[in-house]
């Protein structure tokens, strides 16, 4: 009973996600030119970039507390955050290029919002090679606690700020937010929508919090190690 | 932040250039070469849009080799004496501040060789020199924090590419636009939000430096 009062977040979560893809699949959704069925990746696309967009924002906020405190744990915080969010990113391009294909007829074009994915996947992979190029815990933690801070506003810029500057775009939501505005949405669907991306907010906290243990239980054991072949 | 520290830095930056001359001349023999190879694989008949792109590519790698300088060149112990004397944020701001100045002389060179091979389809002379400068001096405050993260690592020179190449798309993407703007002749009030954002950025960028810099430069 404690386990379950202790993790109803998960079990949230997990409910939500099963109605989700089957109310995703089976459910009536609107029949639109050229969208037509294809409209259902909305629920998956649209639901792994918010929930990329999330837990990123939980990472630079436990970056800035590592650099105000110095402690080890908000870096290990930090890089597990990272670590989804280059996840659900990744997944979001995916499901993004299969949109693509069956709506524009091709996997890839250039337009503003796909470039700005790209480089938000380019920036957070360079945060890991970062972390690869120091031996020095401390050293690695504060640099990469600074750059998460910097590319993290830039990469906002280009994703929330340029897009919207561009002439046109294939992509939708050049002059807002799409899907989530209340009138864009068909009232059927907005049963799915809302609870998916609840759905994905907590599967990528889940994820999240799951790979900050593992990389707190591996630190620990490192430490026990070094401290026998010191005695 | 003191004035004259900030400019006894600058000008300590600009001797340490004078006398590893042959640091500022690698980057100018990098960008004849680089020139001269595309006007070679081009074999001189360039459109507007290619001329405009290949210069900018050349200008985003002389920035990255010229930037990476700012904190790789001088040794630790050096940048210690330095802090001993001013504030990280005078560190900071110096070394910005001279890389900003020293982009816009490495851009006039770049330009002027560029257009000596490939021609100058240039319409619009006045805004494309401006959205040049803007957006060398935008590379120069946007890697030199990189710059000095890099610099910390024993394989700089990669990292500095990889780190740096995603954070500068923005800019280069908006500077770009422009560019192909003025070269094509536009009139200069439709690029003016694209001009606008570019000044945002780019002070967004020294803002940042300048809060994130004090907690690194100890390491």
């Amino acid at each position: 009973m404690v386990l379950l009062l202790k993790n109803w977040w998960k079990i949230l979560g997990i409910i939500l996600l099963i109605y989700v893809l089957a109310g995703g699949l089976l459910f009536e959704v609107p029949e639109l030119p050229v969208l037509r069925q294809s409209i259902r990746n909305i629920y998956f696309h649209v639901g792994m970039w918010f929930g990329m967009i999330f837990i990123l924002c939980i990472g630079v906020f436990f970056s800035l507390r590592y650099l105000a405190h110095a402690n080890k744990v908000d870096d290990l915080k930090a890089l597990a955050a990272v670590k989804t969010g280059l996840l659900f990113g990744i997944l979001g391009l995916l499901t993004g290029m299969l949109w693509a294909k069956f709506t524009w007829g091709v996997f890839w074009l250039n337009d503003p919002k796909l470039n700005g994915a790209v480089v938000g996947v380019l920036i957070y992979l360079a945060y890991m090679v970062l972390r690869s190029s120091f031996d020095d815990r401390e050293k690695r933690a504060k640099l990469a606690a600074v750059y998460n801070v910097f590319a993290f506003v830039l990469f906002f810029v280009f994703i929330m700020i340029l897009p919207r500057t561009a002439a046109s775009s294939i992509h939708p939501g050049l002059d807002g937010n799409p899907a989530i505005a209340f009138g864009d949405l068909a009232p059927e669907m907005r049963k799915i929508f809302y609870p998916a991306l609840l759905a994905w907010f907590i599967m990528t906290y889940w994820l999240y919090r799951m790979l900050y243990r593992t990389s707190a239980i591996e630190e620990k054991i490192k430490e026990i190690k070094e401290n026998q072949n010191f005695y | 932040m003191q004035t004259n520290k900030l400019l006894t830095l600058i000008i300590k930056d600009f001797r340490l250039e004078w006398r590893n001359k042959f640091a500022l001349g690698g980057i100018m023999l990098y960008l004849v070469s680089t020139v001269f190879v595309t006007y070679l694989a081009f074999g001189g008949v360039i459109t507007m849009q290619a001329w405009n792109a290949l210069f900018w590519l050349i200008m985003l790698f002389a920035a990255i080799n010229a930037n990476l300088k700012a904190f790789v060149q001088e040794n630790e112990s050096r940048q210690l004496y330095y802090y001993t004397l001013a504030s990280a944020r005078e560190v900071i701001g110096a070394k910005i501040a001279y890389n900003a100045l020293l982009m816009t002389v490495l851009g006039l060179a770049g330009w002027l060789i560029f257009v000596a091979f490939m021609g100058n389809p240039v319409k619009d002379l006045l805004v494309f020199l401006l959205n040049m400068w803007l957006g060398v001096v935008g590379f120069a405050c946007i890697l030199t924090l990189i710059s000095a993260i890099a610099a910390k690592a024993k394989n700089n020179f990669t990292l500095m590419a990889v780190l740096g190449f995603p954070l500068v798309l923005p800019l280069l993407l908006l500077v770009i636009r422009v560019s192909d703007a003025a070269v094509a002749g536009t009139p200069a009030s439709i690029v003016a939000p694209d001009v606008l954002l570019t000044v945002l950025l780019i002070s967004m960028a020294v803002l940042l430096s300048m809060l994130l810099f004090p907690y690194i430069w100890r390491e």
